[in-house]
């Protein structure tokens, strides 16, 4: 049992930055640091790992691997840590990363921590902090099996440069068409030159002060300014004035960017949950008693139809 | 058909959390249905009220104090309930092992349950239940439809979404913008009394994870907070945007 793997999270070969970002923290672990590829003509991505501290990688590249499929993707990871044993992979806390990992770790019959953002890991222990209650709480988790499993949150660890080896294995291909039980008929982007919530700088939230479509309109122009994506509480989304994906809160998805803007959000538990752990908390609202103040490193009492333009003109100085 | 949904007692959403002994607190916590398998509930009745479905059974696995949780289902249309007596310390394989036991015996054509849990957040029971019962699943839909032995559904997926099918039976978990969970009515209440739910002890297997210890996040200070007109709130928060969050503004 040696080595700490690191799943690539890639579509079309672009790759996720949060892949980057396990590398760098896996290095502090002193064991041998993997990065493993699964996709289709992939083998031109394996040698930009190394300079964040891989010192092998495994690249998988088949037909079977061209888009993520759970039941291919399994029994090659499977047979893959049969064969070489590794002491702990990473994955990253995507909607394909966490897919992967539960059907893994469950044929494994091993445990799994899942959304961490704090790992400490030796040779056959590892040790995970995990939020919940959607950060309303921490649990500190010990994987008691083998090999140990978790996926990990982005934007929590830093990205750094490391040297390693980067040794290209190919290992054998032993997943086939008949191990993919899903038919995926078609794959919609989402278009927008907006970073995806989960992974931006900077987030501009709008919530019931919008008071429809056209006060999202006003939190978008701060948005496009700052680079940020754009989200909402579950006011804004329960109005219909946003869809579901751009929930902030516990039922929605949990943020950590370097800014976060919140315009017209009073502050709800359900939305604190969501973005707490934000490094710099900024609030535009009308009401002085609103909890957002309550977690704000700058709050600014007033209306945001009359602020953010302002602000807007200000910030183009 | 016969459709079976897996569902969670978790804390209200709007709960706030403290700690007791060391451990998470539930005194005085209201208990409700995970939100996401609420969604799972409503999506089940709708297919049987569009006569797709024929039974909706409703399973959780918990303390006694979850048989609140199916009484809620079950008012809000299900059929029958089974309860699995399980420790509440009882890990995701844990909790997939006894649910995937109950669910082999009752057989149903599909499983449905909420992507992941409001309390611990793991997103991982449903997938596993469909690696030990053999079947395929998909995860995060917000839509599906059944057709000839197949279940197709929309899905959110990393930087967009997409459509998938996979035959059935077949493990689906939902994402809380497929629908808008019904309220019970008093009717569905009264009759939700009568309606039968089997109580069962869970499968005894080992947890593969331990909780070392639980803690509160250190609590957000308030920074500044001003209140003036919007010409000097809005040059100071400029401020504040650039030279201390040090964000770069585009052109």
């Amino acid at each position: 049992m040696a080595g700490t793997w690191v799943f690539v999270e890639q579509r079309d070969g672009n790759v996720r930055k949060v892949t980057y970002e396990m590398l760098s923290e896996a290095k502090k672990f002193g064991d041998e640091v993997c990065a493993v590829i699964f996709g289709k003509d992939v083998e031109g991505l394996a040698s930009q790992f190394s300079k964040y501290g891989a010192d092998k990688v495994y690249v998988a590249d088949a037909d079977v691997f061209a888009q993520y499929n759970t039941g291919a993707f399994v029994a090659q990871m499977a047979a893959m840590i049969n064969e070489y044993k590794p002491n702990a992979v990473l994955f990253a806390h995507t909607f394909n990363g966490r897919d992967f990992a539960s059907r893994l770790a469950q044929k494994l019959e091993a445990g799994l921590a899942t959304d961490v953002i704090g790992a400490e890991i030796s040779e056959g222990k590892g040790v995970f902090t995990r939020a919940i209650y959607a950060g309303k709480a921490l649990a500190k988790v010990e994987i008691t099996s083998q090999p140990i499993l978790a996926t990990v949150r982005a934007g929590v660890f830093e990205v750094k440069e490391n040297a390693g080896a980067g040794e290209v294995i190919k290992p054998a291909v032993v997943a086939t068409e008949a191990d993919v039980y899903q038919n995926i008929i078609e794959f919609k982007p989402t278009v927008s030159a907006r970073p995806e919530l989960t992974e931006a700088d900077v987030v501009v939230s709008g919530g019931r002060g919008c008071k429809g479509p056209e006060g999202i309109k006003v939190v978008e122009q701060l948005a496009d300014l700052l680079g940020a994506a754009v989200g909402g509480s579950r006011a804004a989304i329960d109005s219909g004035w946003l869809g579901h994906e751009y929930q902030v809160g516990q039922t929605g998805k949990v943020v950590n960017p370097n800014l976060y803007v919140a315009c017209g959000i009073s502050g709800a538990i359900q939305h604190l949950a969501g973005m707490s752990s934000s490094k710099f908390i900024t609030a535009i609202n009308t009401d002085p008693e609103a909890p957002i103040f309550n977690v704000a490193d700058f709050g600014v009492v007033g209306d945001l139809f009359k602020v953010i333009p302002l602000l807007c003109e200000e910030l183009k100085k | 058909m016969k459709v079976l949904v897996c569902v969670k007692q978790t804390f209200d959403t709007e709960a706030k959390i403290e700690l007791k002994d060391g451990k998470i607190s539930d005194a005085g916590i209201n208990l409700i249905i995970n939100p996401y398998d609420e969604v799972a509930v409503e999506g089940a009745i709708q297919l049987k009220e569009k006569g797709i479905a024929k039974e909706v059974v409703v399973v959780s696995a918990g303390a006694d104090k979850a048989m609140d949780a199916i009484r809620t289902a079950l008012a809000m249309g299900a059929d029958r309930g089974i309860l699995i007596k399980q420790d509440t310390g009882a890990d995701e394989y844990a909790r997939a092992v006894a649910l995937a036991a109950v669910i082999k015996e009752e057989n149903p054509d599909l499983v449905l349950a909420g992507h992941v849990a409001a309390d611990d957040g793991s997103s991982q029971v449903p997938t596993r239940i469909a690696e030990i019962l053999g079947w395929p699943h998909i995860n995060v839909i917000t839509d599906l439809e059944i057709t000839d032995g197949k279940v197709k559904c929309s899905s959110e997926a990393d930087g967009g979404s997409q459509v998938t099918e996979v035959a059935l039976p077949a493990v689906i978990s939902t994402q809380v913008s497929w629908n808008e969970p019904r309220y019970p009515s008093m009717k569905g209440i009264m009759q939700a009394k009568k309606k039968p739910v089997a109580t069962v002890d869970a499968v005894a297997v080992e947890n593969k994870t331990k909780i070392i210890e639980y803690s509160l996040p250190p609590a957000k200070q308030a920074g500044t907070k001003i209140e003036d007109e919007p010409e000097v709130c809005a040059a100071k928060l400029a401020d504040f945007i650039k030279n201390v969050a040090k964000v770069e503004v585009k052109a």
